[in-house]
């Protein structure tokens, strides 16, 4: 259930398509039209052999010299269709991207909002790349293919279409000599298509791992430096570059060989329709007008072909695209929010219960075993343990933002996964140990937390939480830009704007996941006495390896190897031999000089 | 927003053909093979419409009016017609090929120049830029430089075209070589119009879809904050709102695509109507033959497509300017970090000294809007007046609350920046005048972020240093990381995934401390660099390089660290106190505790606290019954 769903990929490219349209009901308006129209604007490519034939045939050929009356009408008429079909191609045009770009934004804005439906662990096993491009390239894809690609496919059948009607009309003899010409082509290029498409995903991946190299060397900048590895850094790039450009230019080889040979083609089938056009005109089957003509006809077969293969590569890709955008579609959330039917809890101070929950990620050992625990109404409990001991997946499950895989958890007596989520975000808030930052300015991203909030709101409750003074040293204060994910600030500061963030959303409770364990002890210990005057009359819980925080705490509660086998208050649980009075042990002893 | 959409036409073309003219420069053999191969082509399908005239003229229409032709003349008309196919076919590989080849060796030449241009900048620079922007430098804007490559060759096989197209048809019949000079030259600029208008518009499409694709990147990177505080409906209205402006951007691309394409495909449709009409008048007349008729009409119908090849050329430059400012604008950044010649010792710990350093973040410039559009910021200045020393083998601790400025002050002392004003001397000598690889063979820095790369645990540890693996396990050892290292599947040869994405952040920690330790550096600089270590297994890391040090191992480091923890400043010989960018306090811990209120409260902050926990907790105990009856008040007092 945690992987995003692949059903999608199981399935054949034509049911994708099919349920790809039925989930972006906007492609689907006005397609008959514009389908009509494309229709009409490639019958206008056939207006010049027409004309080419009427001319020779019916206005020069006339015996006793040129009909320029004839012809001059002919010429006039077909200007006129070739005038109509522009304006049919204008209108076909419009409406195409119209349709196409309204289908494509809705299905991104859905993909999008999907993504931040699913549930952590979802989002987690993928890589974040792939998740942002299923809400762009992936589109792009599909739009790239329905304004280009797949309009080309039809106008070119409609060509093929409409040139080979206007051939059997004229001499189907000639006819099935041009066809006999193209067909074998055409079964080629679909080999030539998968071969070229096998080179341009070879290009694709050694794209990715020139990217995967170029980010290291700026990402890695400062280690880079203070190792003086420059030159190597420099080596594994310059080598994914030139495997890059490796493949590119083998895939331009295959291209430039197969693009020219529609053309050779075309040739041939010229050669032949003028030797058999001959030979049938001089059995007298034939006009010198519709020959001529059928060497216009010609040159109608020659652009699809070359298009072709670039086509059916976009296509494929567009087809690829639908399915991973389908793919996040198609995933049922593994956490998910009951919605109207649920149930909304009245403010007041939060009481937990945790009946035999267990929890194990997919595939792998269980990390939690039978908890069971009660938080009273206003308690500030401690979790502490060692990395690993399942600290964090109990915080992440009473946040839900994962479901136990056995037993339940209950909030004031309803089963947290009954309670709505507008009501569970909250009540219920969690700060995270690496307060991610938006690229805003400080004010901005503490706003986050209670949207509506004046500046005058956010400095007091920075202020209420004693960061006061460290708000007063930032010389454009509240402006202060924060940069990429808060990487202006120091890594302490972002633990104290998202501890801020978390606290003007005003949760009743309020759950820190090692959130200040970047932060320097008075600045820690002024947090923790604050959050204590504050969190009166809420329900805390702190997670911590710097056990300041336990010793402060109305309740102790020690996980080890994934149960709890300890709770109690620091002074009785520290006289007690056992886990607790170990940890604290080492903890006091980095204390001690 | 762009700069190339404010600058007037003419600039941006004149540029455009500077940028040109480099690759040119560039690869002069490619281009002058592709340019050739192109030329063929262009001949070849002059050529074709004369052959088709030719044979309608001399072959078919012979042989329809009088009823008999002969197998000579079938085979020369089908000979001729494919022989030229043929020229044609070789041209058109030669020129995609060649252009091809181009284009990418351009690209692959700027991406290793970018790259090592990011490699040998100082930090300092890169502080200046965002990460986003130096990785499309490197990626997209090169692309976008050298995007009119690859239509090049045809554009100029096309000019030829025109130009033999001309004479042919003037020879020919000057009245239908009149229809051709008014088509084509509009098709043309037609064309170019066409291509100025789709320009800015699909360049501000294009920075749309960037926007769009970094509000996905922001927001699902954010995505714990976003479920931890409910806001997946906001995220989802600021990217609907590009979402949709994108949509509006490339309904505007439609529109003029919609507009321009049709007539362009009409025009030389048109002009073969034309030529039918003319040309008939001029064959009554006498002036020309039905085979010159098809011929002209045949070579219009050819000429329709290829003479878009230079709009599309055009269609690029725009693009193309502004990724070579961009690329420019990294290629030309000065302030490379000087090196002297001085040498460093070798075996002994080094003598650090600080003297009166002052040291500013400049504000992040970005080219995307511009040059000082909005500079007024400037610097921000995160230390002052910093000075102190630290003798051979001795450990000095820097300590200071959060934002003081002591990762900062790490990275001067391996030279990652340098002082804006005052010095660091290693041995007496300042850093600024040591050689190249000087400073990174004498000092190593443990970051508090750790940075690992997607190679093996061996890889990550010597970065490139030739040691025997025993020294290797040596340093793991000291960071007590072997344990982990001996469990993994392939040990030392383990791959650790982009950015070490398989291990654990305190195993991430260790190989970044082993990675220092393998070094056997004469001064060790840790920058709170076992934060996501357990207490136990920190209390070891401490210990062991407790024990190297006194053990003389790895040439007893001088060692500077930041640190919170007293165990971690118990190893200390001197602790300085910063606060605020400034050296408020120095001395032995003992000493700092009597004489710094500061360094009191930020190290003795846990056991006061206890010591208030205590009483409080045995007034709450009394409180207790209270609350239970009297509610929240009674438990507020309590702390107050």
């Amino acid at each position: 259930m945690t992987a995003l769903s692949e059903r999608a990929a199981d399935e054949g490219a034509l049911s994708t398509l099919r349920r790809g349209l039925r989930l972006t009901p906007e492609f689907r308006t006005g397609l008959a039209g514009t389908l009509a129209l494309a229709l009409a604007s490639t019958a206008g490519r056939v207006v010049v052999p027409i004309a080419v034939q009427q001319t020779i045939d019916r206005g020069l050929g006339r015996p006793g010299g040129p009909d320029i009356g004839f012809i001059r009408a002919a010429v006039l008429l077909c200007a006129l269709a070739v005038l109509l079909t522009a304006v049919c191609a204008y209108a076909m045009n419009v409406r195409l991207y119209r349709t196409s770009e309204a289908g494509l934004a809705g299905l991104r804005v859905r993909a999008f909002r999907h993504v931040h439906d699913l549930s952590m662990l979802t989002q987690s096993g993928e890589r974040r790349g792939s998740l942002v491009s299923r809400v762009t390239g992936d589109v792009d894809q599909i739009s790239q293919f329905m304004q280009a690609g797949g309009l080309m496919f039809i106008v070119s059948i409609g060509q093929l279409v409409v040139a080979s009607v206007l051939m059997l009309v004229y001499s189907w003899q000639l006819a099935l000599l041009v066809w006999a010409a193209f067909l074998p082509l055409a079964f080629a290029l679909r080999r030539f298509q998968r071969i070229v498409s096998a080179a341009y995903t070879r290009v694709r991946e050694r794209m990715g791992d020139l990217l995967a190299a170029v980010s290291e060397s700026v990402v890695g900048a400062p280690v880079i430096r203070a190792y003086a590895a420059e030159e190597r850094t420099g080596g594994r790039v310059d080598a994914t570059v030139e495997a890059h450009r490796a493949t590119q230019i083998r895939s331009q080889a295959l291209v430039a060989m197969t693009f020219p040979t529609s053309e050779l083609v075309a040739a041939f089938a010229t050669a032949a329709v003028v030797v058999a056009g001959v030979l049938l005109g001089v059995g007298g089957h034939l006009s010198a007008g519709r020959l001529i003509a059928f060497l216009f006809l010609v040159t109608l077969f020659v652009s699809p072909m070359q298009t072709a293969t670039e086509v059916l590569n976009e296509a494929q890709n567009a087809i690829a695209g639908w399915r991973r955008v389908l793919g996040v579609l198609d995933t049922v959330p593994d956490v998910a929010d009951p919605g109207e039917d649920g149930v909304t809890l009245p403010r007041g101070p939060i009481e937990v219960r945790f009946e035999s929950v267990g929890f194990a990620y997919p595939g792998g050992p269980p990390v939690l075993h039978e908890v069971n625990a009660e938080i009273a109404p206003r308690g500030r409990i401690a979790i502490v343990g060692q990395t690993g001991s399942g600290k964090t997946t109990f915080a992440k499950i009473l946040t839900r933002l994962m479901d136990p895989t056995a037993g339940r958890v209950l909030v004031d007596g309803v089963p947290l996964g009954r309670v709505r989520f507008s009501s569970l975000r909250e009540r219920i808030v969690m700060v995270p140990q690496d307060g991610f930052l938006f690229d805003a300015s400080l004010a901005d991203n503490i706003r986050y937390g209670r949207p509506g909030a004046s500046d005058e709101d956010l400095a007091a409750a920075l202020a209420e939480l004693g960061l006061a003074d460290w708000l007063d040293g930032l010389p454009r204060g509240l402006d202060t830009p924060v940069g990429q994910r808060g990487e202006s600030l120091s890594a302490g500061e972002r633990q104290l704007v998202a501890l801020a963030r978390a606290y003007i959303a005003d949760p009743d409770l309020l759950v820190l996941d090692e959130a200040t364990s970047a932060v320097d002890p008075a600045t820690e210990v002024r947090i923790q006495r604050a959050l204590d005057g504050v969190t009166r009359g809420r329900t805390a819980i702190s997670i911590a390896h710097r056990l300041s925080t336990a010793e402060a705490a109305d309740e102790v509660i020690v996980f080890e190897a994934g149960r709890i086998v300890q709770r109690g208050p620091h002074a009785e649980l520290v006289a007690r031999p056992g886990v607790y009075a170990g940890l604290h042990a080492s903890w006091a002893a980095q204390r001690a000089l | 927003m762009p700069p190339a959409s404010r600058r007037p036409v003419p600039h941006v073309l004149r540029d455009g053909f500077r940028v040109l003219r480099v690759a040119v420069r560039a690869e002069p053999r490619v281009f002058t093979i592709s340019v050739a191969a192109s030329a063929v082509y262009a001949a070849m399908t002059v050529t074709t419409a004369q052959v088709l005239g030719w044979v309608t003229q001399d072959v078919v229409l012979p042989a329809f009016r009088s009823g008999h032709t002969t197998a000579g003349a079938l085979a020369g008309a089908a000979a001729a017609v494919t022989g030229v196919a043929l020229l044609k076919a070789l041209g058109v590989a030669g020129r995609r090929f060649y252009a091809g080849v181009m284009q990418y060796r351009l690209q692959a030449r700027y991406r290793r120049a970018v790259t090592r241009q990011y490699l040998r900048l100082p930090l300092a620079w890169h502080h200046r830029h965002p990460t986003g922007q130096l990785l499309s430098n490197a990626n997209a804007d090169v692309e976008a430089v050298w995007a009119p490559i690859a239509p090049l060759p045809m554009a100029v096989g096309v000019v030829f075209m025109l130009l033999i197209s001309a004479v042919s048809i003037m020879l020919t019949d000057l009245a239908v070589a009149g229809v051709g000079f008014l088509i084509f030259p509009a098709v043309a600029l037609l064309n170019v119009a066409y291509q100025r208008r789709l320009a800015p518009v699909a360049t501000r499409a294009q920075r749309l879809r960037a926007e769009v694709s970094e509000v996905a990147h922001e927001s699902f990177e954010g995505g714990l904050v976003v479920k931890t505080l409910g806001r997946e409906w906001a995220e989802t209205e600021r990217f609907e709102e590009r979402a949709l402006a994108l949509r509006d951007a490339n309904v505007a691309v439609g529109r003029i695509r919609g507009l321009f394409d049709p007539i362009l495909e009409a025009l030389p449709n048109l002009g073969v109507l034309a030529v039918l009409l003319i040309g008939s008048l001029r064959l009554e007349a006498g002036a020309m033959t039905a085979g010159d008729l098809v011929h002209v009409a045949y070579l219009f119908t050819l000429l329709a497509w290829p003479i878009r090849a230079l709009g599309w050329v055009l269609a690029e430059v725009p693009r193309s300017v502004v990724g070579w400012e961009r690329v420019r604008g990294v290629l030309d950044a000065s302030g490379s970090l000087p090196f002297g010649d001085a040498a460093l010792g070798e075996d002994k710990a080094a003598a650090l000294e600080v003297r009166d350093v002052r040291f500013a973040y400049q504000d992040s410039e970005s080219t995307g809007d511009g040059t000082g559009g909005n500079a007024g910021g400037g610097a921000r200045t995160v230390l002052r007046d910093v000075s102190f020393t630290a003798t051979p083998g001795r450990t000095v601790a820097v300590v200071g609350p959060t934002g003081s400025g002591k990762s900062t002050l790490t990275s001067l002392l391996v030279r990652l920046v340098d002082p804006a004003d005052g010095s660091v001397l290693l041995d007496g000598v300042d850093l600024r005048d040591v050689r190249r690889g000087g400073v990174a063979a004498t000092a190593a820095l443990v970051p508090q972020q750790t940075f690992l790369f997607d190679d093996t645990v061996r890889g990550n540890v010597t970065m490139g240093l030739d040691v025997p693996d025993e020294r290797v396990w040596e340093a793991l050892r000291l960071a007590q990381a072997d344990g982990f290292v001996a469990g993994l599947a392939d040990g030392l040869d383990t791959r650790v995934g982009e950015r070490g994405a398989t291990l654990s952040g305190g195993q991430r920690q260790r190989l970044a401390l082993a990675r220092a330790l393998v070094r056997r550096p004469r001064l060790l600089v840790l920058d709170d660099a076992t934060s996501s270590v357990d207490p136990q297994v920190e209390a070891r890391i401490l210990h062991s390089l407790r024990e190297a040090q006194s053990a003389g191992e790895g040439g007893g480091a001088t060692v500077v660290v930041v640190a919170y923890r007293k165990a971690t400043i118990a190893l200390a010989d001197e602790v300085v106190l910063l606060e605020r960018g400034r050296v408020t306090g120095r001395g032995t811990h003992a000493e700092l505790l009597r004489s710094s209120e500061g360094y009191r409260e930020l190290v003795n902050a846990y056991e006061r606290a206890e010591a208030e926990q205590e009483t409080v907790q045995d007034r709450d105990g009394d409180a207790a019954e209270d609350e239970s009856a009297g509610g929240i008040a009674g438990g507020e007092e309590a702390v107050a």
